[in-house]
């Protein structure tokens, strides 16, 4: 593929962006790339600086520094002619007191370029949502719904969602789910900003992990977990002292009989036939979760509640 | 727990979050009344003639009751009340008003109280507490405004009376905004349910000292009835300076008992975050017209128009009834009428004096309603509302001039309604004045490049300083009107009066009208706001 074809795949692509609040650095030198066709999961604890990027990708703050392009076109310039283009559920959506939920829904469907009437129709259906309510009655996850239900009855080129269920109960948040993979499967872009990594795992195709402002890594998520190694929890007969001296074992915890521990994918092969030489009681494999990466690139181990949650 | 478990902390929390506010508050309205005290006292207190002149002069002028209050005969203390008591009286309804709204309906509006009434707090007790502090600052503002009024030297009786009705006042409102706050969902509504009850507090009083009786002596007028619907006019039945009637501070205290047990029986009886008017259900769809900036605008802003046209088509009508009034007491004095004629060009009509002020004080009206409405952009914005319309295909300054727009041609609009219903209304009244309808009403429209100016000024801070924008307006507004009401009395220097648009707008109705300073505010108007626009398409959208 020559430069140019790689140009037009990329949706969007942010290269050491800055943006400062007074004293402020929100951003420091942030790399983001999304191409064309896929689920791209932007993921980040609170104020890592997800919703300042989609600001700026937006056209609604300006950058500091650096280059930033979406759909090939600048988000300051071209704010409008781009926003035809994509549609943005906010993390935090605010809506007119006085209006009601439905004339929300047709409002910003309208200004971005037109609703299609069928799918709003049973996007409110399946989201369980009544649109002649007024927004002042709604809770945050209605809120979030009329957002929903607005960008993707739109039909556009690129979906931005800045933590779109937050306020969303699990059932709907299985709804939004199948959404996004129907979207994905016609072949849309999705940009979804998130701290649910379960979210990210099931929906993203490849994800950009932000923290204090940069990116600290970015990949499929096969790329990322090839990052981390899976866990090893194993209970053997005798004592598995050799592990302490086995190739491709990390982090080893050996009590008595009872043993955890990472492994490299390279050396699986081996340290099971040691374990089976010594006897296994009970073993589980817990895969390389997001979790762990995540965690990580933040210092902090994760703790036995998360890897409990994890083993399968 | 009881219902009032944890006010105490809350009202720490109200004090916290209102340190500043308040602060400026109480410091402007005692400072004003320091400032005025000595300023009367140099003006007027030279000779007991002079004070004869004003007292005399003011019990004849139907402009001077309205927009003062009922004369209290030749002492400095009447001045005092006639030239600040009104006007430190809104202030101070204002300040308890919007404190009010501030602790109590807008809490519950942005889920604050939410999170406050799942901690150990009781039912009563946000209410309770925002009451309890807007009352102690009343009383801070008594205190402090007696004594400035002592240590010049006013008599002690009628000073402790006048700060007295003046925390009455601020007292009996911050009651009347409690009611409103339980009663309405929004705190929008609410503040402007309030702001409806002091509007209706200073029209009823102005017509109840435009109906009294003038006292024998020239010196004195005794209110008509009206004067008693009002808390206002409570206060100036008091006669501070007079009879002091402490007694009148009985109704002061009757009505605020009863309007705060109507506050807390409402507040025991709805839902939290709900009114007492159930919010109706909307349409499934939009209608066509509301499918775009303008149409949003104009769905943002025409409840918030319609208010201040009927206020305005109501001042223009009482104002124009009262003309008449004018007109007879000129006919009854030949030597006023003279020179009030010489006054206003030679060749024009007297009552285009009585004109000229009452179309000057409706400038300030559609002002409000200009400043108002224009800093919607700035509430949209840090709302959070503005947002989602900037990411779609809509683009700044078609978001931006949509409501200018609406605000631009709703002054225009303003301006006619409040020429056309003082001119309609007097001509209905009077015999044979048909003819100056057309002239009344163009000089509505006179007042509209004044209003656009500050409309201006306010577009422009929006773009530059959004998040002082609000305080900025509102503070410069009120200098101005500070200035119009008190400026040649306080004897400030002409560049000061210079800065306000409103020095500058030309006597109309009046046979030829000046129409350079015009020109020349509407060419600021307009500069203003490209330069708002302008630099709100280059800022960052700030969201709070």
């Amino acid at each position: 593929m020559n430069d140019k074809a790689t140009e037009q795949r990329q949706i969007i692509s942010v290269k050491s962006l800055s943006k400062n609040f007074g004293k402020t650095q929100a951003l420091d030198g942030l790399d983001l790339i999304v191409t064309a066709g896929e689920v791209h999961g932007f993921l980040g604890p609170n104020g890592a600086g997800k919703s300042t990027t989609i600001r700026i990708l937006l056209g609604l703050l300006r950058k500091s520094s650096g280059e930033v392009s979406i759909l090939g076109g600048d988000p300051w310039h071209d704010a409008v002619t781009l926003h035809k283009r994509l549609a943005y559920v906010p993390g935090d959506v605010n809506l007119w007191p006085n209006l009601s939920g439905g004339e929300a829904i047709d409002l910003f469907g309208k200004l971005r370029g037109g609703l299609d009437a069928k799918r709003r129709a049973e996007l409110l259906d399946r989201f369980e949502l009544d649109p002649t309510k007024k927004c002042r009655t709604y809770s945050k996850g209605n809120r979030q719904k009329v957002a929903l239900v607005a960008a993707l009855a739109s039909d556009v080129d690129l979906y931005i969602m800045d933590e779109p269920t937050s306020g969303l109960d699990p059932l709907m948040e299985a709804v939004f789910q199948e959404h996004v993979q129907q979207l994905k499967a016609a072949g849309k872009t999705v940009l979804l900003s998130s701290h649910i990594l379960a979210e990210a795992e099931a929906l993203c195709d490849r994800v950009t992990i932000i923290r204090e402002g940069r990116a600290v890594a970015s990949g499929t998520l096969a790329e990322l977990r090839h990052l981390t190694r899976p866990t090893i929890i194993v209970d053997t007969k005798k004592p598995a002292i050799e592990l302490k001296t086995q190739q491709g074992v990390h982090d080893l915890k050996i009590e008595d009989r009872h043993a955890e521990f990472e492994i490299d994918s390279d050396h699986t092969d081996d340290v099971l036939r040691y374990l089976s030489q010594v006897g296994v009681d009970h073993l589980i494999s817990a895969p390389p979760s997001l979790e762990r990466l995540f965690l990580r690139h933040y210092g902090d181990a994760p703790s036995e509640s998360e890897g409990e949650e994890k083993r399968s | 727990m009881s219902l009032f478990t944890g006010t105490g902390w809350l009202m720490l929390l109200v004090l916290r979050r209102d340190r500043i506010k308040l602060s400026v508050w109480v410091f402007s309205i005692v400072g004003l009344i320091a400032i005025a005290a000595p300023s009367i006292k140099e003006v007027y207190g030279s000779s007991q003639a002079t004070l004869e002149q004003y007292a005399g002069t003011m019990s004849h002028s139907i402009v001077g009751r309205m927009l003062g209050g009922p004369v209290d005969g030749p002492q400095l203390g009447s001045v005092m009340m006639m030239e600040y008591f009104l006007f430190v009286g809104v202030l101070i309804a204002f300040m308890s008003s919007l404190a009010i709204v501030r602790h109590t309906r807008q809490n519950e509006e942005t889920g604050r109280s939410e999170l406050l009434g799942s901690a150990v707090v009781g039912r009563y007790a946000q209410l309770t507490a925002a009451l309890v502090v807007v009352l102690m600052v009343n009383l801070v503002i008594t205190a402090l405004m007696a004594v400035a009024l002592i240590v010049n030297n006013m008599p002690t009786e009628g000073s402790l009376a006048m700060a007295s009705a003046l925390g009455g006042v601020g007292i009996v409102f911050a009651a009347v905004a409690a009611v409103c706050a339980q009663i309405i969902g929004s705190s929008r509504g609410a503040n402007a349910a309030a702001g409806a009850v002091i509007g209706f507090a200073i029209l009823s009083r102005g017509i109840g000292d435009v109906l009294g009786k003038v006292a024998s002596d020239g010196m004195s007028v005794a209110s008509a009835w009206p004067s008693w619907l009002s808390p206002i006019g409570w206060g100036q039945q008091m006669h501070p300076f007079v009879t002091s009637d402490w007694w009148v501070l009985g109704i002061f205290a009757g009505a605020s008992i009863l309007l705060v047990s109507a506050a807390f029986w409402l507040a025991s009886h709805r839902d939290h975050g709900m009114g007492m008017i159930p919010a109706k259900s909307g349409r499934a769809t939009a209608r066509a017209v509301l499918l775009s900036p303008l149409g949003l605008a104009w769905r943002l802003q025409r409840t918030v128009l319609l208010g201040w046209a009927i206020g305005v088509a109501v001042l223009g009508i009482t104002l124009g009834m009262t003309a008449i009034e004018f007109k007879d007491f000129l006919a009854e004095n030949e030597q006023l009428a003279a020179i009030l004629t010489q006054m206003g060009g030679g060749n024009g009509n007297v009552t285009d004096v009585y004109f000229v002020a009452m179309l000057g004080f409706m400038a300030f009206t559609m002002t409000g309603y200009g400043l108002q409405a224009i800093l919607r952009l700035q509430t949209e914005e840090s709302n959070g509302y503005v947002e989602p319309i900037l990411s779609t295909a809509t683009g700044r300054f078609h978001w931006a001039l949509s409501h200018l727009g609406i605000v631009v041609v709703s002054v225009l609009a303003l301006g006619a309604l409040a020429g056309a219903s003082t001119g309609v209304s007097y001509a209905l009244v009077a015999s044979d004045v048909w003819s100056q309808v057309s002239g009344i009403t163009i000089a509505g429209l006179v007042q509209v490049p004044a209003t656009l100016a500050f409309v201006g000024f306010a577009v422009a801070l929006f773009g530059l300083v959004p998040r002082w924008s609000n305080a900025i307006t509102w503070t410069a507004f009120a200098a101005c009107l500070l200035v119009v009401e008190v400026g040649s009395l306080l004897k400030l220097p002409e560049w000061v009066q210079n800065i306000s648009p409103f020095t500058h707008t030309p006597a109309a109705p009046a046979p030829t009208i000046e129409a350079w300073p015009l020109v020349v505010m509407s060419a600021i108007a307009v500069g203003l706001m490209a330069l708002g626009l302008v630099a709100f398409r280059r800022r960052d959208v700030v969201t709070s």
